[in-house]
């Protein structure tokens, strides 16, 4: 059995190593998605305000985290951030605070898009029968703008659980270094290793996102009748 | 039957409404009383829908005043929210919530704004329901109805509210012709029953049954203002004259 290869996820805790790593990236995805989505919502309410200001403001909030790779971002964070306030900041923190802020943009520009496609004459409906300003967000534009956004959130979604690969970088563990750490501990003894273990977490990767999009196909499939 | 006697219910002064520069209502004068049936008429781009607009706190005005109930609805210290659910509006274009039922639909605003008893409002959702012929219909959503059953519903959503008067904005101009008359008998029915309203539409039969007067507006300003018999038989002005001949073949 010395020359199958696969072997080398059976042994020892390599399995149980490759999981932490995996829920330390999902982890990280998850909170972020939620904490993104929250202030990606109220971000996409501010974008639709009449303020130019305002729209100033998160206009230009988008497009610095379009602009800057993700990566300057960790870096700017872990690194500058940290020592210019001189505290201190584990990676997984700082990796959730990027992740977080990035979604909330990309969040919010979903959220607009999804406000502005919906009719006008929605919004005087719900005025003509005396809905509030909040009244008419909650339960009129809200709920319909979800439906339209979802698609494009899902999308967000599995972007942001893909590029926490870049975590690695400010010394979180993550999947994809456990594998690294299994590969360079075994490599010698099985020449495969690596095509063994990236098979394998290619596989995980898979599994986190394509639920993802199949939830999203499926709810788009419930909404639309 | 002459309402002029009845209690002055909306009265409209010299308003004045542009966009941007272009002054769309110049100068309009109206007095509605209680149970009156006003219908708007005029050519397009005239300024109605401006109007019945106007009146609902939908656009802003340039000058003039609005009196609901012997209030003023000029300025920034009008509760639009409460004065909203005592004036009706349905508008041309279906503008029912497509995510909710007709039920939800109907139920919105009554107990999230009026905070009334949900099983009061049921019971007069359901009574109104059955007189516009669609009590079936209550767990269907709006893309499952035919533009005439959702017309009728979005008719029961702001009568559901109690409204002191109805605004009604082309209801039937999207609707196809064998749609038109289950909307209009609705409306013809609230006349009945003595709701005041304020009526634009481009029927003119429908028009000369249900006004106990016609407001004529061109180019902003009112052309002219009489019964529905006179109007339609007799009218003064040249620009009434050309509108109507529109309508005859
Ligand atoms: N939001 C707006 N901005 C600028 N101009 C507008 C706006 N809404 C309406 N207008 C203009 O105001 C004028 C009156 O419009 P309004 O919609 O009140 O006419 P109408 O009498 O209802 O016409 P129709 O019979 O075609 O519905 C038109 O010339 C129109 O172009
Ligand atoms: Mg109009």
């Amino acid at each position: 059995m010395q020359n199958l290869g696969i072997n080398v996820l059976f042994e020892g805790t390599t399995l149980q190593r490759l999981f932490e790593g995996l829920m330390m990236t999902a982890g990280i995805a998850f909170i972020s998605i939620i904490i993104g989505s929250f202030l990606g919502i109220g971000m996409g309410l501010l974008r639709t305000s009449k303020s130019g200001i305002v729209q100033f403001i998160c206009r230009f909030y988008l497009e610095v985290f379009r602009i800057i790779p993700i990566l300057v971002w960790l870096f700017i964070v872990y690194f500058g951030v940290t020592n210019a306030l001189d505290i201190h900041l584990d990676g997984e923190i700082v990796a959730v605070i990027v992740f977080s802020l990035w979604g909330a943009a990309e969040m919010g520009d979903i959220v607009r898009g999804a406000l502005e496609s919906l009719p006008k004459h929605q919004i005087e409906s719900g005025k003509a029968i005396g809905l509030s300003f909040w009244g008419l967000y909650r339960y009129v534009l809200i709920p319909q703008a979800v439906r339209r956004m979802l698609p494009g959130a899902i999308n967000l979604s599995t972007r942001m659980v893909k590029t926490t690969s870049l975590v690695v970088m400010i010394g979180v563990i993550d999947v994809i270094k456990v594998g690294q750490q299994i590969i360079e501990r075994s490599v010698i003894k099985v020449p495969t290793a690596s095509f063994w273990v990236y098979g394998l977490i290619f596989i995980l990767y898979f599994i986190i996102c394509y639920p993802l999009s199949k939830l999203s196909k499926k709810l788009e499939a419930k909404w639309e009748n | 039957m002459n309402k002029e006697n009845h209690q002055v219910l909306l009265e409209i002064k010299d308003l004045h409404k542009e966009y941007d520069t272009r002054t769309v209502l110049d100068g309009i004068h109206l007095r509605v009383h209680k149970g009156e049936v006003i219908v708007v008429l005029g050519p397009s781009g005239c300024g109605k829908s401006t109007l019945l607009r106007c009146l609902n706190g939908l656009e802003s005005i340039q000058g003039g005043d609005i009196q609901f109930d012997g209030e003023s609805l000029i300025g920034p210290n009008v509760d639009w929210q409460k004065t909203r659910q005592k004036i009706g509006m349905v508008f041309q274009n279906y503008e029912l919530f497509p995510h909710m039922t007709v039920i939800e639909n109907i139920l919105l605003g009554p107990i999230k704004v009026q905070k009334r008893e949900k099983k009061e409002v049921m019971d007069q959702a359901t009574q109104l329901l059955e007189k516009v012929g669609l009590s079936d219909r209550k767990d269907s959503y709006p893309r499952q109805l035919s533009g005439g059953q959702k017309q009728r519903i979005a008719i029961v959503r702001a009568l559901c509210m109690n409204p002191e008067i109805m605004l009604f904005d082309e209801v039937t101009a999207a609707l196809d012709p064998e749609m038109v008359r289950e909307v209009l008998d609705v409306i013809l029915g609230l006349a009945k029953q003595g709701m005041t309203m304020m009526i634009v539409t481009h029927e003119m039969g429908f028009a000369q049954a249900v006004a106990d007067r016609i407001l004529f507006i061109d180019e902003g300003k009112v052309c002219e203002m009489s019964e529905p018999k006179e109007f339609f038989t007799n009218p003064k002005t040249e620009r009434a004259q050309q509108f109507l001949n529109i309508f005859q073949f």
